[in-house]
């Protein structure tokens, strides 16, 4: 079980925003990873490729999928986040109209990323873009003696 | 109760989905901002909402919703009509506002998806 793949992704585009997540999200039930775990990676996904159209020029979302974890990485040529403590609040938005007529823009996008993954990392850099890694485990594992580090993340 | 229960409840119109109205459904959410949406909804419920484009259907294809219901008598758009019939996701279109929408589901038996924020 077995799946790394890179996708571009278009700002702006809002019309396509999500055909990259619903493919990736064929992909991980394609190789067979439980239902909750491809949902939970599939939801990161989907805010993050939300996030790329709404606040960047171009980005890419990268997935390392095995039977263990699914890691996700979504990297963009963007604006930048001038402070991050203050976008991963909830509610806090610099959204565009446009953005918020899809449903989105309300300050959730990187508080939902967070909430679903277990382990989550942003940087950023103004001007320039972010970066995202989220990593999202295949919960049947955790009960799994031979990776404690992994117990530890949820205990 | 089935999908074809709630479409007779809720006086719908059915826009995608004809063929699944036996879909058996217990939750709902009801939301226009479809990031609350993915923050709380359950799979397998249905989502209740007055937004109509095709963000709506992506997102309840990566939740695992099992209908999407556009209230106050909001109708699909083209191409959100036409990524639902590709998704296989059923929308159906009640005339009954949101707040009627979703009491007169509570009433027949569907129950909230969570009853409140911050019990996990």
């Amino acid at each position: 079980m077995h799946c790394d793949k890179s996708f571009s992704v278009e700002g702006g585009n809002f019309q396509a925003a999500g055909n990259v997540s619903s493919e990736i999200k064929g992909l991980l039930k394609k190789i067979g990873l439980p239902k909750d775990t491809v949902r939970r990676a599939a939801i990161v996904c989907y805010e993050s490729e939300i996030n790329i159209v709404s606040y960047a020029k171009k980005g890419q979302i990268i997935v390392h999928a095995d039977d263990r974890s699914v890691q996700i990485e979504a990297t963009d040529e963007g604006s930048g986040i001038p402070d991050i403590e203050q976008a991963m609040k909830e509610g806090y938005s610099t959204a565009t109209a446009q953005v918020r007529e899809m449903g989105f823009g309300a300050g959730m996008g990187l508080s939902n990323m967070k909430r679903y993954s277990d382990d989550f990392f942003i940087s950023s850099e103004v001007g320039v873009g972010t970066y995202v890694k989220m990593v999202v485990f295949n919960l049947d594992l955790k009960l799994m003696p031979d990776h404690p580090q992994w117990v530890d993340t949820y205990t | 109760m089935t999908l074809d229960d709630v479409k007779d409840i809720l006086e719908a119109e059915v826009f995608v989905g004809q063929d699944q109205l036996k879909k058996e459904i217990k939750t709902a959410f009801s939301a226009d901002l479809m990031s609350d949406v993915l923050a709380f909804a359950k799979p397998e419920s249905l989502l209740l909402t007055g937004l109509t484009n095709p963000q709506v259907v992506r997102t309840a294809d990566i939740l695992d919703i099992s209908a999407i219901i556009m209230v106050r008598g909001k109708r699909p758009s083209e191409e959100t009509m036409k990524l639902a019939e590709q998704l296989k996701i059923p929308i159906l279109s009640t005339k009954y506002i949101l707040f009627e929408t979703s009491g007169r589901l509570h009433r027949s038996g569907i129950i909230g998806c969570i009853e409140k924020v911050g019990g996990d």
